[in-house]
């Protein structure tokens, strides 16, 4: 299992870079994102942040959920194209007569999106950092939140980007199935990466902890239900 | 991979495939055996393609009986088995557009579980290992991707081979090529089903007509 996935982890890897879609779509996509929700929110206002007379910038205290907003939205795109270029050509169908174990088939794909993910993360947090100047208390905990959601969102977005990839309305299904089933994962990484850049640490480490049993519940699933998505995609 | 089978490596009685409800294949009844290569003949839209897809485990059984190298079609486990046993060359070539000829035949090779080593004479075979083999699959002719995908299948070493429409898009010298390696195939030891529009080249290969029309099948002949 863990050599197929290997396998179509460097196929669908060679084929993002050939094809340019991380750096020429999905970051371009994410950063116009980033820097549309700082024109929708006023850069001026200040919050107060519950301590006596202290207050930070809103754009600051919101950096958390609007970075994995833009983060979502992005993954939207490769969920898609992860499943359109097997859709494309009958390849789909080749994969079928292949001897590949279908939940090595899943662990790949969703191994490639974890890492255009995580590509995409540093440079819109890079962004966000820049944009909305927020603090860091623990990058311990924001590393491990980072990790934990990249995982649950790239396995969670595989399965419901294979269920509706044999369909021809995929494009618009796959937002309408992922995004509400990653609502608790949006929420999760939000109060944990709060938690992070301003503290106190202890509320995100259980957040922290759920998006991880997220991952893998959503692991369990796909190794044994990809077989099945697949025969009937 | 390369045994026969003493019994006929397709058995089909009364099989019904339905493509949504529409039934693509309303009875086929068919006994193709080991050695033989088969000529589907009919219009466009009779049920070759789907009878090719349903051989090859990929198209659903919906009522009658089938085996096909000795899996029963209507059991889901041993479609799957079957599917790892054939070779399907359909409409679609099931290449990646961004991946070079090479890098297309070397990963379809790993996912079939074939031996590496057979790229490469397979390959030259096809005429792949000058300068096309780093060409990517999105800057060659429907011809180039035609024999790039037969190249796949001829390192799968299939024991049944399912050809639709296999000389499309060739010029004359690559479709003697694709006969040639069908031939040499059956000397092998494989099968062949063949559906083609190329009337004069099909026939000259073919061992078995079988006639397809509005989903039913009929043998219409067979040659020494």
């Amino acid at each position: 299992m863990l050599s197929d996935a290997l396998l179509v982890a460097r196929k669908d890897l060679l084929i993002e870079m050939r094809s340019k879609v991380l750096t020429t779509q999905l970051l371009p996509f994410g950063m116009i994102v980033l820097i549309l929700f700082g024109f929708g929110l006023s850069p001026d206002r200040t919050v107060p942040t519950g301590v006596a007379n202290e207050s930070r910038p809103l754009l600051a205290q919101v950096a958390p959920g609007l970075f994995w907003l833009a983060v979502f939205f992005s993954a939207l795109l490769a969920f898609s194209r992860a499943f359109a270029i097997e859709a494309s050509d009958g390849n789909l169908d080749a994969l079928r007569l292949t001897g590949l174990d279908p939940a090595g088939i899943f662990l790949g794909k969703a191994a490639a999106i974890a890492l255009e993910l995580f590509v995409l993360e540093i440079v819109l947090g890079a962004g966000s950092f820049l944009l909305y100047a927020p603090e860091l208390n623990d990058p311990i905990l924001l590393a491990v939140t980072v990790v934990s959601t990249t995982l649950a969102v790239a396995l969670a977005g595989t399965l419901y980007a294979a269920l509706a990839s044999g369909m021809r309305v995929r494009d618009t299904l796959v937002p309408l199935l992922a995004l509400p089933a990653l609502s608790p994962v949006l929420l999760g990484a939000s109060v944990a990466t709060e938690a992070a850049l301003f503290g106190p640490s202890s509320d995100g480490w259980m957040w922290a902890g759920l998006l991880g049993a997220f991952a893998l519940l959503y692991t369990g699933a796909g190794i044994l239900a990809f077989g099945r998505v697949l025969e009937e995609s | 991979m390369l045994e026969s089978s003493p019994s006929p490596v397709v058995q089909l009685t009364g099989a019904v495939s339905l493509l949504g409800r529409f039934p693509a294949l309303a009875g086929a009844d068919l006994a193709i055996d080991a050695g033989e290569i088969a000529l589907l003949e009919g219009p466009n839209g009779a049920g070759k393609s789907t009878l090719l897809r349903l051989c090859a485990g990929l198209a659903p059984l919906n009522q009658g009986s089938g085996a096909v190298l000795g899996h029963d079609l209507s059991r889901r486990v041993a479609r799957r088995a079957l599917r790892r046993e054939v070779g399907l060359l359909s409409h679609a070539t099931a290449l990646y557009d961004e991946l070079t000829v090479e890098q297309n035949v070397v990963f379809w090779s790993k996912a079939n579980g074939t031996i590496v080593a057979d790229v490469e004479p397979a390959m030259q075979a096809l005429g792949l290992a000058g300068r096309l083999r780093t060409v990517p699959v999105s800057g060659l002719s429907a011809g180039q991707r035609r024999r790039t995908s037969m190249a796949i299948l001829v390192c799968r070493r299939p024991r049944l081979w399912l050809l639709d429409e296999p000389h499309a898009g060739l010029d004359a010298a690559g479709r003697d090529l694709i006969d040639d390696l069908i031939r040499r195939a059956v000397t092998a030891g494989a099968t062949v089903m063949l559906a083609s529009h190329e009337a004069d080249r099909a026939n000259d290969l073919a061992t078995m007509h079988v006639s397809v029309v509005g989903g039913h099948t009929s043998v219409e002949g067979r040659s020494c």
